[in-house]
């Protein structure tokens, strides 16, 4: 390992640019835009959507055979009342907050490696959080009434009640996904019209001119956007911070064992942003390889990833041990019963399948060659994936299943319909983030300009 | 390169973006008319009955008692709706050869009842008992209206929930005496001459001594007098079991 301390290498010695040298303002536009504008689309590209898309439709058939017979097509029984629904809006929420902290807090502290993955982690949020709406309205019991969770003068004379923090998640959930929004769409402006210039078709040359929303790129337009840009990263970041939190307080208000927990919210924010990094890092290793975007995504992107999926693991393992501290130290029975049926009870393998995806396995981090390799770090980001599912599915089933009376006990078993309805918003992320990476920019094209080197500038005129 | 769009557009975008929001406010409160008009919720539209039986004759025109027909209303929850037995009581003798009422004649021949069409439903997730209004000074008309003045039967009211819950949290502004529940004419203020003795005493005790009596007196008194915990009528498992 080379000590240099000045001049920093230009090369990939000790880490790995941001950006490939060599790159100008123009071969950035093009190689991004390119994506976008070419006419031929990737025969993978139609294979990737139509499977998603068949998904799609089994989340939209899992949906209506519910419409017609309601929630007792799930698992779900009296005491768990919380299956699949809350397990998969707590797992799908938890994704979402990677792509926030990369566009808001990472712009703040200015790190600039984040300039080449917020596009599509912001992206992913915002279909993440689609994702994770669908689960508490249908899980209401009667979906055509969940505006009730709403506050708004009704016939009824009733407001919700707001001491409840399900109702605190309307809130939560909906500031997010608005925010996230505005955030996506204020970056996204400079390169529609980036878009807009470059199209060669009429209709597409107004479908992105409508978008770009009059955007010339004269100095006051970018006075403006970066000002726009600073206030929006300035309000999405609590909301990084505070959704999980209310989350978190879901089951931490309520007095089952297992819930009642004051870790809870940091340990839920922090597993949020464990599970979203996985996220990112599933999704952008596969999509540089095939678009070809290793010059943008660099080494140094995926090993800083790696190691924020390192330190949030840990403070998540933290969580996990803190939880069985205070159960033994605050001398509960029922909580310290919890804790031993986590690990010995009915659904004891999930739990230990837990503690290896999240704790064990992303140990391997530590070692800087795990973090180099491509397939390691894949194969590690789904792991951490699938084990932070499986946290929200320990939580909220074991917990339930053995509450305070062995006399309500029950079991709790998924059916098919549970699987379905949660495969189909897999499909339905999958399908989002297709028609995204076909029909927008996946990487922020005005934002990479910027990272190219001032000398390395040419002479050609930029639109 | 020529342009995409004329100046124009600008304007277009401006206006439609500013518009949105009154639209969307709009809509909602147009939705929001609609929900409580009486195209939703009936209030205020007569319907058609297989006889046209006329309140407004029997009550205001004969006299009848409210209990002669809905003979339940003080024991049951359901005030009831009278057998064909009840209509034939006069009608064997009046009118038995009109033709309005062949369908009352032909209920009592095949012993099959009139279906008479509701006009007062509630939503099975509402528990509702008329006896327990009836005992505790809700009148008939408080919340039926001047039934005596109605040809064919309306719903005076919405039924929406907040109409219930307008007695529910402030019952003193409704309620009357006992003794006045099928009184048709009763209205407020009332005379101390036109009270019984019952209620003048319960006034007497709670120091009120104006003539005419204001609800904004007898309410609270009656309601002191009668026991009825206005706290508790708000509970959502009060009406919702």
């Amino acid at each position: 390992m080379s000590q240099a301390t000045t001049p920093p290498p230009p090369d990939e010695t000790r880490t790995a640019a941001i950006i490939r040298p060599g790159h100008s303002l123009s071969s950035v536009t093009d190689k991004i835009s390119k994506i976008v504008l070419q006419r031929h689309t990737p025969r993978g590209w139609f294979i990737g959507l139509g499977i998603s898309f068949a998904l799609v439709m089994l989340l939209l058939w899992s949906l209506t055979v519910l419409l017609v017979k309601g929630t007792g097509i799930w698992g779900l029984n009296i005491p768990v009342g919380w299956g699949f629904a809350i397990i998969n809006f707590v797992w799908w929420i938890g994704i979402g907050h990677a792509g926030t902290l990369i566009s808001a807090i990472l712009l703040l502290v200015k790190q600039d490696w984040r300039t080449s993955i917020n596009r599509f982690a912001e992206a992913m949020t915002l279909f993440a959080v689609a994702c994770a709406g669908i689960f508490p309205l249908i899980h209401v019991g009667r979906p055509w009434l969940a505006y009730w969770l709403l506050p708004y003068p009704n016939t009824m004379d009733m407001w919700p009640q707001f001491r409840s923090p399900l109702l605190w998640d309307v809130f939560a959930v909906s500031t997010y996904a608005s925010v996230s929004l505005l955030f996506w769409y204020v970056g996204l402006i400079p390169d529609l019209a980036t878009l807009r210039d470059r199209a060669k078709s009429r209709p597409w040359k107004i479908a992105y001119g409508v978008l770009a929303l009059g955007w010339r790129g004269a100095a006051r337009h970018w006075d403006r956007y970066e000002t726009a840009y600073l206030l929006l990263a300035g309000l999405a970041t609590p909301l990084v911070v505070s959704v999980h939190t209310v989350v978190s307080l879901d089951f931490a208000v309520g007095q089952v064992p297992g819930w009642h927990a004051t870790v809870f919210p940091p340990y839920f924010v922090a597993g949020a942003v464990f599970s979203g990094f996985a996220m990112v890092v599933t999704l952008a290793i596969p999509l540089r390889k095939v678009y070809g975007l290793e010059d943008f995504i660099t080494m140094r992107h995926l090993e800083n990833m790696a190691k924020v999926m390192l330190a949030t693991g840990l403070i998540v393992a933290y969580g996990y041990a803190i939880e069985i501290f205070t159960a033994w130290y605050g001398g509960s029975e029922y909580e310290m019963f919890m804790v031993q049926n986590r690990m010995k009870g009915p659904y004891a393998t999930f739990f230990w399948a837990l503690i290896l995806c999240n704790v064990a396995i992303p140990q391997l981090l530590w070692s800087r060659k795990i973090r180099n390799s491509l397939l390691a770090l894949f194969l590690i980001s789904i792991v951490v994936n699938v084990g932070m599912w499986l946290e929200r599915f320990v939580i909220v089933v074991t917990s339930l299943s053995r509450d305070f009376l062995p006399s309500s006990w029950d079991t709790y078993e998924p059916t098919f319909w549970d699987w379905s309805t949660y495969i189909g918003t897999i499909g339905l992320f999958l399908a989002l983030l297709f028609l995204f990476i076909r029909f927008l920019p996946m990487i922020s094209i005005a934002e990479m300009r910027m990272l190219v080197p001032a000398e390395e500038e040419p002479e050609e005129e930029e639109k | 390169m020529a342009q995409i769009f004329h100046p124009s557009a600008n304007l277009v975008a401006k206006a439609t973006i500013f518009g949105a929001a009154f639209i969307a406010a709009g809509a909602l409160w147009i939705g929001d008319r609609v929900h409580r008009s009486p195209y939703i919720t009936q209030a205020q539209v007569a319907r058609e009955q297989p006889v046209p039986f006329s309140h407004k004759h029997h009550v205001k025109g004969i006299g009848l008692d409210c209990r002669y027909c809905h003979g339940s209303v003080e024991e049951g929850a359901f005030a009831g709706i009278p057998p064909t037995k009840t209509c034939m009581t006069c009608h064997s003798q009046l009118f038995t050869d009109a033709p309005m009422l062949e369908p009352v004649r032909e209920s009592w021949r095949t012993n099959k009842s009139v279906e008479w069409v509701r006009v007062h439903d509630l939503p099975d997730f509402a528990y509702f008992n008329h006896s327990i209004h009836v005992a505790q000074g809700v009148g008939c008309s408080t919340c039926h209206g001047a039934v005596d003045e109605m040809p064919l039967v309306w719903r005076e009211h919405s039924l929406n929930m907040d109409w219930c819950l307008a007695c529910h949290r402030e019952p003193e502004r409704f309620i009357r005496p006992r003794e006045s529940i099928f009184d048709m004419d009763w209205e407020t203020p009332i005379a101390w001459s036109a009270l019984d003795g019952d209620t003048r005493s319960i006034l007497q005790a709670a120091g009120v001594e104006s003539d005419p009596v204001l609800q904004a007196d007898l309410g609270p008194a009656l309601v002191e007098a009668y026991g009825i915990v206005t706290a508790q009528l708000e509970n959502c498992s009060m009406c919702h079991r």
